[in-house]
């Protein structure tokens, strides 16, 4: 059977879906014909890693992510998701319990963060007026990259002409003068600090401001999460800014709750695609991408089905993309480095999740209750977390771990039966693959009991308000979401794999190998997180094909 | 009255001195120590024996300025035999660039063409060697720096469109990742991560270990010795030389004159104070030492900024290689004709674990180890029959936690021999004597803050304008007048001496500027 689309997306994560509603609606604003734009989940619901399941009978899981924050707010307006049926509950709290004392606070408030360091050290409380100036600098210039292409710094002669560009690479030369204009207007000194920024340690960092151990490893929270590297490993503090970038409406560097868990993020956006006129289809797996005289001309599902479409999309991660979905021979016709990149590609998954069902509200030491109302970080200083990452290191899960938790249930009473809670615990680090090889039950077992174990730690009687415990290991999360080794991100976010260099050198730009193929997935800049702005940036980079043609 | 004072006769101050006499001017060089070098000397350790108290290897030195200098005809022989790199493994195997084959057949072939590229793409970054690094803002860029930039950007695009961008990937990568991109055997990835972390506070797996490893490269192609130079009679001759050179272009030289303090009148740099309260005035004022001494102890916080003195004080000075020097009767038959250099880093993860030590202030239970036997291609180092071995241990931090000085030293220097026994068996028996040099006797010795060798790690915070720090640019300290010419400015490390040559040039420009406005007046 055959149908022709002007554009098919494998996987219905939300950057997919995301890149489909822009094209559906880009398409109709350039004045085209409609773009026929088909989207292709394996699963039998769209939302990818931004999912809600009922896992337990009334309580609503978010499986996967578990706060949203870094939705772009001009893709939030464009695709006018709150009439979807988003709504995002900003929460402005984010603490450290601490089992010998009083426990850290950070609120999103600066003024009241000060006050709640002064508890613990007058220096730390001056110090964090400096810290945050220079934070929000760096957060400020890393914006305005986020919705642009990255410019390739190997394309910037104007004069050269070719397939994507027939009058030559001006955007790359554009884009780098513009980011050189934001770099201008910082100012020499500060121009400084933020070049040594990009290379340094988060520890070495905050060591600059800070003298409070546990607010220095609460602090440090944010750039060890998600990626493979401890606290004293050069290039985390950039991280850092990645979790600060956070907007809810318009209120910077704030965290918020989807209300009925992140699933209504990904439904919401599904609405908004399908309202564009998208096609959607589940339970369609795609086995491979149809690749003729190095051009992408469709996909080949799981049942044997054959779909056309003038141009191919795909929102897997890329190593998933290049080494599964696309035969060898197609990329080595093309260059045969390009596997060899795929196969050098850093995704390894670090960190795991477990969802608990909870029977009330726990008390974490040395906190007062509000602080059930964010994000409760169980971690203690750098070496704490550096140690938990040197267990990941040599191959095992870390036996006291760093966890990011959250009970969305105190704000959103739609996930649970009344009095009772969910909890989300983020476990940072859990490793892909044992060193003894893979994951047993017994294995999992002894991970679960440690997790839980360190919570019972900051949390005195959390153990016997369990009701029901959901355990993932990154091996979990790729055999469900797909994402290969379990990284949230699509690839490790080092400055080896940013920009440009997103996924593999040269192909930074959303283009793929092939003629016609594209991709749209957090592999690609400027990067993971529930974010939507890879799927964004794609589909306009598409739609500049398209109007120039070079989509046949 | 002379016109520049040099605080420090290590090879960067005597090839500063060295310059700016050549163009003219009248410089004195104070060495506190009684003989010049400071961290290239040769010292007898044991009646007796020999050797070369820091450094051990010499590679780095410019060759533009082994010219420049004329260091033949002072006595330098750079001639002398070439070194190659031997890496033991347990069960008396071995290999060096030539035998990889016989650790891994994919591995031999790969070898050639990665250290090829890699080495490619080094020169390509060390084409800043001998330049002033650029300037973050371009306005504040004179034509010359314009020019370089161009010149270094042109550099990068010609290694072509792949090359460019793979070093653009690599460029902070860990060097772990790299070794398995492209090697598949322990062997040769763990002598690769070596290289990647000596001389830093960091392991093998974090990032930013392949810009050292880049850095050191750089001095085995074009911009060094194009490989490992054993110096006869030890690293004291570079130094000889240099100083020779530097009387030559007649710099005056005092050694035992160990400098208190710069000189500071209305805010500007007058001369140096002895510690004897001598007082040798001079309107430029360059120092050799380390960047924290420099700030810290020789300007003094009370003539700078809080910014400043607080990014002095968070530089990354944290040495974590100790020096070991073992007085040998005879050679164990496994180094009975090791005349290269030897590495001792079997696998990533044995450095790994080294480091994971040193990150909680302890010293590694197995250090991984470069060492040298001098006397096998110099015997005057030691009496007739005896031998001398120096080594590099990594990791014994700087900053210990629990351990004290004197335990961290006993520690590092049973624990090197407990690894160097199992590759080298009987070695144990041969020693006769043994001196260790935690990076706490380093600083004491040789006045290097941290006992960091480099004068600050090679990490990409710390490095071009970055080094020593953003306010301080252009090798001129915050103080109008002081300057610095020490291994703590652009480039770095190394017995290069290409700190020390930039530094005279930017002196240079400033007192021709300074000449200008006399004469206009």
């Amino acid at each position: 059977m055959q149908q022709s689309y002007d554009a098919i997306i494998i996987g219905g994560g939300h950057n997919g879906l995301t890149c489909a509603a822009y094209l559906a609606k880009g398409g109709e604003k350039a004045g085209k014909s409609k773009l026929k734009v088909l989207v292709l989940e394996r699963r039998e619901k769209v939302g990818g890693a931004a999912m809600s399941e009922e896992k337990y009978p009334g309580f609503t899981y978010s499986t996967c992510s578990y706060v949203c924050s870094l939705l772009r707010p001009e893709i939030f307006r464009f695709l006018d998701l709150p009439r979807h049926g988003l709504q995002v509950i900003p929460y402005d709290i984010n603490s450290a319990p601490n089992p010998e004392g009083e426990g850290i606070i950070y609120y999103s408030d600066h003024d009241r963060t000060r006050e709640s360091l002064r508890r613990h050290s007058i220096r730390d409380a001056e110090a964090y007026d400096e810290y945050a100036m220079e934070i929000s600098r760096y957060c400020r210039f890393i914006k305005r990259t986020l919705l642009m292409t990255p410019p390739d710094p190997t394309q910037i002669n104007p004069f050269v002409q070719n397939r994507i560009n027939p009058w030559g690479h001006r955007e790359d030369l554009e884009g780098l003068l513009k980011i050189g204009r934001e770099f201008g207007r910082l100012g020499e000194r500060n121009m400084y600090d933020m070049i040594r920024f990009w290379s340094m340690s988060v520890a070495d960092f905050l060591d600059q401001y800070f003298e409070t151990p546990r607010w220095k490893g609460l602090a440090a929270a944010s750039s060890i999460i998600g990626t493979a590297l401890g606290p004293y490993s050069p290039g985390t503090a950039y991280v850092l800014l990645h979790h600060y970038m956070g907007e809810v409406d318009g209120q910077i560097g704030a965290w918020g709750f989807a209300r009925g868990g992140m699933g209504s993020v990904s439904k919401a956006i599904a609405s908004a695609a399908e309202e564009a006129g998208v096609e959607i289809r589940v339970n369609a797996e795609v086995e491979k991408v149809i690749v003729k005289d190095g051009k992408a001309v469709g996909v080949a599902l799981k049942s044997g089905e054959e779909i056309y479409g003038r141009s191919i999309v795909s929102n897997a991660d890329p190593k998933r993309t290049y080494l599964k979905l696309v035969d060898k021979g197609d990329l080595d016709a093309i260059d045969p480095d390009i596997h060899r990149y795929a196969r050098n590609y850093k995704i390894r998954g670090s960190s795991g999740k477990l969802n608990i069902a909870l029977d009330g509200l726990p008390e974490f030491a040395g906190l007062p209750k509000e602080s059930c109302y964010g994000t409760i970080d169980i971690g203690g200083d750098f070496d704490y977390i550096e140690r938990a990452f040197d267990d990941y290191k040599y191959g095992s899960w870390s036996k006291r771990p760093f966890l990011d938790c959250v009970i969305p249930t105190t704000v959103d009473p739609t996930m649970s039966p009344p009095g009772k809670h969910f909890m989300s615990v983020f476990v940072q680090y859990v490793p892909y693959q044992l060193a003894e090889g893979p994951w047993t039950p017994e294995m999992k077992a002894q991970y679960e009991k440690d997790v839980l174990d360190t919570i019972e730690l900051h949390a005195p009687g959390f153990k016997k308000l369990v009701l029901h415990v959901q355990c993932r290991t990154p091996w979990d999360i790729e055999n469900e979401v797909g994402m290969t080794e379990g990284n949230i991100f699509h690839g490790e976010l080092t400055l080896d794999q940013l920009l440009f260099n997103r996924p593999f050198p040269g192909m930074g730009q959303y283009r793929g190998p092939f003629d016609n193929f594209y991709m749209c997935g957090s592999g690609t800049h400027p990067g993971g997180g529930v974010m939507g702005a890879p799927g964004a940036n794609a589909a306009t980079e598409m739609l500049k094909d398209f109007r120039r043609g070079v989509v046949q | 009255m002379t016109d520049v004072v040099v605080i420090g006769a290590g090879h960067n101050g005597l090839v500063t001195a060295t310059y700016l006499a050549k163009a003219g001017l009248k410089v004195t060089v104070l060495e506190a120590a009684p003989q010049i070098g400071g961290a290239a000397v040769t010292r007898e350790f044991v009646p007796g024996y020999k050797t070369s108290g820091v450094a051990h290897l010499l590679h780095g030195l410019h060759p533009a300025i082994a010219r420049d200098l004329d260091l033949a005809r002072h006595g330098l022989d750079l001639k002398a035999q070439r070194v190659e790199t031997r890496s033991l493994l347990p069960g008396d195997r071995s290999f060096d660039t030539s035998s990889v084959a016989s650790v891994s057949r994919t591995d031999a072939e790969a070898y050639p063409a990665v250290m090829a590229r890699l080495t490619r793409m080094a020169d390509a970054l060390a084409a800043y060697a001998l330049h002033t690094p650029p300037r973050p803002d371009a306005m504040k860029m004179d034509w010359q720096a314009k020019l370089n930039l161009g010149k270094f950007a042109w550099g990068l695009r010609r290694l072509g469109k792949k090359d460019m961008l793979e070093l653009t990937r690599i460029l902070t990568m860990n060097v772990n990742d790299l070794a398995n991109d492209y090697f598949e055997s322990d062997a040769v990835k763990g002598l690769l991560c070596f290289e990647g972390v000596l001389g830093l506070a960091l392991g093998p797996r974090s990032p930013s270990t392949v810009f050292n490893l880049l850095y050191r490269l750089s001095s085995l192609g074009a911009n060094g010795q194009g490989g490992f130079l054993l110096p006869k009679g030890g690293m004291g001759s570079v130094a000889q030389a240099l100083g020779r050179a530097a009387q030559a272009a007649g710099v005056l030289i005092r050694t035992g004159a160990a400098v208190d303090h710069i000189l500071i009148e209305n805010d500007v740099a007058a001369g140096a104070v002895l510690s004897t309260g001598e007082e040798i005035r001079a309107s430029r004022v360059v120092s050799n030492a380390d960047p924290q001494r420099t700030a810290l102890q020789l300007i003094g916080p009370r003539n700078l900024d809080a910014m400043f003195v607080t990014r002095i004080r968070h530089l990354r000075m944290n040495g974590c290689a100790a020096k070991i020097h073992l007085a040998l009767d005879g050679l164990p038959e496994a180094l009975a004709n090791a005349r290269g250099r030897i590495v001792v880093a079997p696998r990533p993860d044995d450095i790994e674990r080294a480091y994971d030590c040193a990150k909680y202030g302890r010293v590694s239970d197995r250090p991984a180890l470069e060492l040298t036997i001098p006397t096998l291609s110099d015997p005057s180092l030691a009496p007739a029959g005896k031998h001398v071995a120096s080594i590099v241990a990594q990791y014994c931090p700087y900053k210990l936690r629990g351990t004290s000085v004197n335990d961290a030293r006993q520690q590092i220097g049973e624990r090197s021999l407990a690894v160097l026994e199992e590759v080298a068996p009987g070695l144990k028996q041969r020693v006769t004597a043994m001196e260790v040099l935690t990076p706490h006797d380093l600083e004491k010795q040789f006045g290097m803050t941290g006992g960091q060798w480099h004068h600050g790690e090679i990490t990409l915070d710390q490095v071009l304008f970055l080094r020593p720090a953003g306010q301080a640019q252009e090798y001129r300290m915050p103080v109008p007048g002081v300057y610095l010419c020490g291994a703590g400015a652009h480039p770095g490390g190394n017995i290069s001496g290409a700190p020390g040559y930039n530094a005279a040039r930017e002196i240079l420009k400033d007192a021709r500027a300074q000449k200008r406005v006399v004469g206009a007046a």
